[in-house]
């Protein structure tokens, strides 16, 4: 589920901050710039592990602050494929069954991967399977909240980051406080996720923990 | 920024909570200072990780508890990826090992899964208040109450 990511990345220290130990100043850069957000390809980053070397620092005419390079690494989220994650029903729709696990949402179970047979209840918005017994068939709800158990059957990175006049800029911006700039219109009218998570629970065992208990 | 290695090492989830752990406790001895600013980030993800991972079997581990699970899934020829899914989430039915063992019908008899079943109970530590309901019956937990 998680694994660790080594890094490397120029640490730009301002002045203000001469004071405390480099190792903190700079655990607390990589934090603000990484922690919670996607890198693509890479995962979700969670926080700081190490700091594993630090090479000199320097300081460039016309500004005061210090620039290291860091080889760090990271904690990443990022499920192996095949992988079995819990997590929650945050809501259903045609696209399929919407899975969220706290600090991660973007994961979805498409309708071709839910136990099969399976309906979509336009009336209450909730997917459900129609298990079939010796009785008939029972309609077991995947209502919003439950705990549900799902394989990962592939994930789906999105490129997010803004576009530059006529060719795109594969660069990122490296400073943090850019990264917050609004999106280009042209790219899209909703904000896609950069990175998604697509689950199957086609498979005894998987779906509602509560459809396995007994 | 540039990523040298997207895959140095899988982390177990106690590992990652722990991680977390000691480092929310460092960040509230250090007090509200000025320089925490700028760190929601930090906070939020936190937060919600470790909201997550408490709901988990792995808060409830610790490295010694990790190393004896490791030593005793030695005899059972499980990949690392397969022990370290165990580890995660003790499945106490052979359903549940059946997802996580792959090929399992192949690889292991009815007996080994029971056996399996028998080994993760034994040495993760379980939710006490679940416990007494799920059918799991180890020798070292309290049977009344």
């Amino acid at each position: 589920m998680f694994v660790l990511v080594e890094m490397v990345d120029t640490v730009r220290i301002p002045p203000w901050n001469f004071q405390r130990k480099l190792n903190e100043a700079i655990a607390e850069e990589l934090n603000k710039k990484l922690a919670n957000k996607v890198v693509y390809n890479v995962g979700l980053c969670i926080c700081l592990y190490d700091i594993t070397k630090l090479e000199d620092s320097y300081i460039f005419p016309g500004d005061g602050a210090s620039h290291t390079k860091v080889h760090f690494r990271y904690v990443v989220f990022h499920p192996c494929l095949d992988e079995i994650l819990v997590g929650k029903i945050k809501y259903c729709s045609q696209e399929g069954v919407h899975v969220t696990m706290g600090f991660f949402d973007d994961i979805l179970i498409p309708p071709e991967s839910l136990q099969q047979p399976a309906k979509f209840d336009e009336a209450e918005q909730v997917w459900l399977w129609e298990y079939e017994t010796d009785e008939g068939a029972h309609d077991l709800y995947m209502d919003q909240g439950e705990e549900i158990r799902f394989r990962v059957s592939d994930e789906l990175f999105v490129d997010t980051s803004p576009t530059g006049p006529a060719s795109a800029a594969p660069e990122t911006p490296a400073q943090p406080g850019q990264s917050t700039a609004p999106p280009p219109e042209d790219s899209m009218e909703k904000k896609e996720a950069p990175y998604t998570l697509i689950g199957t629970i086609c498979e005894p065992g998987l779906g509602l923990l509560s459809w396995w208990n007994s | 920024m540039e990523v040298k290695n997207a895959n140095a090492a899988i982390l177990s989830n106690y590992e990652v909570f722990k991680l977390l752990t000691d480092l929310k406790e460092q960040r509230k001895d250090s007090g509200k200072n000025k320089h925490s600013a700028g760190q929601q980030n930090l906070n939020t993800i936190m937060y919600e990780t470790l909201k997550y991972l408490s709901k988990t079997p792995c808060s409830r581990q610790s490295p010694e508890i990790v190393k004896e699970f490791l030593t005793t899934m030695m005899p059972h020829k499980l990949t690392k990826a397969e022990k370290l899914q165990l580890l995660n989430h003790r499945p106490q039915t052979a359903v549940e090992i059946q997802l996580m063992v792959e090929e399992s019908e192949e690889r292991l008899s009815e007996e080994q899964i029971e056996e399996l079943i028998q080994t993760v109970a034994g040495v993760l530590p379980g939710d006490p208040e679940q416990e007494n309901t799920a059918p799991a019956d180890t020798e070292m937990d309290e049977e009344q109450t």
